[in-house]
């Protein structure tokens, strides 16, 4: 067959995990247990052969004819709105359906033993086939109302997975959280869509392609940032970011798949998908390298201080997301989708990794009762160390290149400023994971029940369990209990065989990722692959070899001492739960970053005090008084008006006859006037 | 041919009279409350009209004036056909026919 027959087939890709949802949503039950399951995992490992196939089948094509469109069917068929439900296979697409599929069917592996014993455990899988499936529709689709389609299904999918254990409150709330946050990012998506109509009169990428340019700098402007609205919604920067760190109530898996592969890469893909309009916009773009550069270095200073260990890791996506969207603002588009990927190999890592923790320890996740279980989890922890290694930065781990990368256009690119704030950023980043990796693999072991008196003392200070102002739930992250006490009575151990697998192959991903883009001239091979995509983005060039070498050692310099720092304040453990080493010795600056910047306690305040009055104005004074008034009062009017006019009406013939001898009359004389 | 009159009657003459005869059946209409006599009153008030037309016709030599008397007089026939029923359907229903106590449509 010819590629591109095989490359028409592209729509198998998420049309195999579709199968299996729908499969195991009417059948799961009866399908059982493991099997359940099994299915889910060969649907996503199909699935990756398919995207292995597209992808050598795009490869045979020359590079500047890889772009293969296909139409399955007209979807809307209205007049002078036509869209189809059409697939497009490029270099970017495929890329994202390599790792979404590839990093999915490990996490699918994965969870047959994470879940067991679930009592919806058919249905889990059912959820995380869908949410595959959503994903992959949102990267491949052809126009921007079918990627509009993955996109609101991989926002489904995150509310029904975040809270599918919704016996407990925190998960429902977190849920709905992480919907209703979502929603504000797809009003942005969805304007820009009808501003796109409305100018181009045509959702398709070509048209996009060939239009963006000659728009109004406004007009692109406006585009560019609602579309990033869209972006900041999925991808958790600030100010929505919100919803990420409470979307740890979902199991394990699911925090890996919405970090690693699906979901929160949306906003990035969307954004170098729509790149010509941001290309057709300064401004918007120096919007998206700011927000990206601020949210990395917030997110960052957060996790510095948190104990739970998955918020640490979801804080640490933020930052890392905050790192791909400055990319995408200088205009580095290949970094960016280069940091994507290796993100999703270590990021998978450490989640999985964190998973099989506290799948050890009871369902504890918070650090403070953990530490040295480096000797009972051998693997698991060797895997978090490199996965640790290689979010640090530290060479030759996957991390180090693409997030160099990053950080070398940006200097190159002139925006010191933002290059500053990343190279910080970098060595927050070291510490906060050395921290992690220290409290929970090193150090004095914290985690038998003979501790749980001082862990419980420590408890009242946690800032999980704190009440957040106004009517919102607070989002307790510890799952089925406030702070997990220390609570094993037995030793942990490793994990089953097949959760350490995956584990295992993500961190050798993890390790070896940088492989796919080393910045040596002819090795840049995903950077290559993708220029097709990307053709005239100017390109950022290093001023020299030397320059660039200087950089990467002042980068790898920040991490090293952020790891230095961790390893000095960390090494030993915690003396007792409640002995954090860190806040001790800044105890103002830790108070605000273990409150998140007070910023969903501002979000609550501002619900809770102005916005209630404003909604309450609304409600009584506009409303009820307004708009209700003004309805009434014209019923009133009516009904007063016919209460006076029926009089008329007497039912005496004999005035009718009277009205009608003088309407006569009247006729008459007006005649007469007028005449004469 | 002798005269009756002293004076040859002019078409005035004829609409004076016509307007007389609208005259006294309006005012009867409007004065009486008998429904029978308020119902002559109706029918003088169409054959006065019926005079304003045949006088027309014959002043300007025109017939049409008098077709259109033939039309009246087929809707009066048929007015009092129905008039009339309803007139004795009330006197069937109560003592008198006084236009005034028949007020049951006011408003």
């Amino acid at each position: 067959m010819d590629s591109r027959d095989l490359l028409d087939l592209i729509w198998v890709v998420p049309g195999l995990p579709l199968l299996g949802a729908v499969v195991l949503l009417f059948f799961g039950k009866r399908i059982g247990e493991p099997a359940a399951g099994w299915i889910a995992t060969l649907m996503m490992t199909l699935s990756f052969a398919a995207s292995v196939v597209a992808f050598l089948a795009l490869r045979d094509l020359p590079a500047d004819e890889r772009f293969h469109g296909y139409d399955l069917f007209t979807w809307i068929p209205s007049g002078g709105f036509q869209v189809e439900m059409g697939f497009l296979a490029d270099p970017l697409s495929i890329t994202f359906i390599l790792f979404v599929t590839g990093v999915g069917a490990l996490i699918h592996l994965y969870s047959v033993g994470y879940m067991h014993g679930d009592p919806r455990y058919a249905r889990f899988f059912a959820y995380l086939n869908l949410f595959a499936a959503s994903m992959l529709v949102l990267v491949l689709g052809r126009n921007f109302l079918v990627t509009f389609l993955g996109w609101e299904g991989v926002g489904l999918c995150s509310y029904l997975l975040i809270s599918f254990w919704f016996e407990r409150n925190s998960a429902a709330v977190a849920g709905k959280k992480a919907f209703v946050t979502n929603r504000v990012g797809d009003f942005g998506f969805m304007l820009a869509m009808f501003l796109i109509f409305a100018r181009l009169g045509s959702l398709d990428y070509g048209v996009m392609n060939e239009g963006a340019a000659d728009l109004a700098q406004g007009t692109a402007t406006g585009i560019a940032l609602l579309l990033f609205l869209g972006a900041v919604g999925k991808s958790a920067q600030f100010p929505l970011h919100v919803w990420l760190p409470d979307a740890m109530e979902g199991p394990t898996p699911v925090s890996a798949l919405i970090h690693a592969a699906t979901m929160v890469t949306a906003g990035i893909f969307l954004v170098a998908r729509a790149h010509p309009f941001f290309e057709a916009s300064d401004s918007a773009l120096t919007v998206v390298a700011w927000v990206g550069a601020g949210t990395a270095f917030f997110a960052a200073s957060i996790a510095l201080v948190q104990v739970d260990v998955k918020r640490v890791l979801a804080f640490s996506t933020i930052s890392q997301l905050g790192y791909m969207f400055l990319a995408l603002g200088v205009g580095a588009y290949g970094a960016a989708i280069f940091h994507v990927v290796t993100h999703a190999f270590f990021k998978a890592t450490l989640f999985l990794g964190a998973g099989s923790v506290i799948h050890e320890n009871a369902d504890g996740q918070d650090m403070r009762t953990m530490g040295g279980l480096r000797k009972f989890m051998p693997y698991t922890s060797i895997a978090f160390i490199v996965a640790w290694l290689a979010i640090a930065g530290v060479p030759p781990f996957s991390g180090f290149w693409s997030k160099d990368e990053i950080l070398a256009k940006a200097f190159f690119a002139d925006d010191y400023g933002l290059w500053a704030i990343g190279t910080v950023t970098a060595a927050l980043t070291a510490f906060y994971m050395g921290r992690t990796v220290y409290l929970v693999f090193f150090g004095n072991e914290r985690f038998r029940a003979a501790t749980a008196d001082v862990a419980e003392e420590a408890a009242p200070e946690a800032p999980h369990v704190r009440d957040h102002a106004g009517s919102l739930e607070s989002p307790i992250v510890m799952p089925y209990e406030e702070p997990a006490p220390a609570r094993l009575d037995h030793d942990p151990h490793e994990a089953p065989p097949i959760m350490v697998a995956p584990v295992v192959i993500l961190a050798v991903l993890g390790a070896v990722g940088g492989l796919l883009s080393l910045p040596f001239t002819s090795l840049e091979f995903l950077v290559h692959w993708l220029e097709p995509v990307f053709e005239g983005v100017e390109e950022i060039h290093a001023d020299s070899f030397q320059s660039a070498f200087v950089l990467s050692t002042v980068s790898v310099v920040f991490a090293v001492v952020g790891i230095g720092v961790a390893v000095l304040l960390y090494r030993r453990g915690l003396t007792a739960p409640d002995a954090d080493p860190l806040p001790k010795r800044l105890p103002g600056v830790s108070r605000v970053l273990e409150h998140d910047w007070y910023v969903d306690e501002g979000v609550s305040a501002a619900v809770a005090g102005p916005g209630r009055k404003g909604a309450d104005w609304l409600s009584d004074g506009f409303d009820r008084q307004g708009v209700d008034g003004l309805v009434n009062g014209v019923a009133t009017l009516v009904r007063q008006a016919g209460g006076g006019l029926r009089r008329v009406q007497s039912g005496l013939v004999r005035n009718y006859a009277l009205g009608v001898v003088v309407g006569t009359a009247a006729l008459l004389l007006y005649l007469l006037i007028r005449a004469g | 041919m002798t005269r009756l009159l002293a004076v040859e009657p002019t078409a005035n003459y004829y609409l004076v009279l016509a307007a007389a005869l609208f005259t006294i059946g309006a005012v009867g209409l409007l004065v009486r409350r008998n429904v029978l006599v308020m119902f002559m009153c109706v029918e003088l008030m169409l054959n006065a009209a019926n005079l304003t037309f045949v006088t027309f016709a014959r002043e300007l030599d025109d017939i049409g004036g008098q077709a259109i008397v033939f039309f009246t007089l087929v809707v009066a026939a048929a007015e009092v056909a129905v008039g009339l029923a309803i007139i004795v359907a009330i006197f069937r229903r109560r003592r008198g026919a006084t236009a005034d106590d028949i007020r049951l449509l006011r408003g």
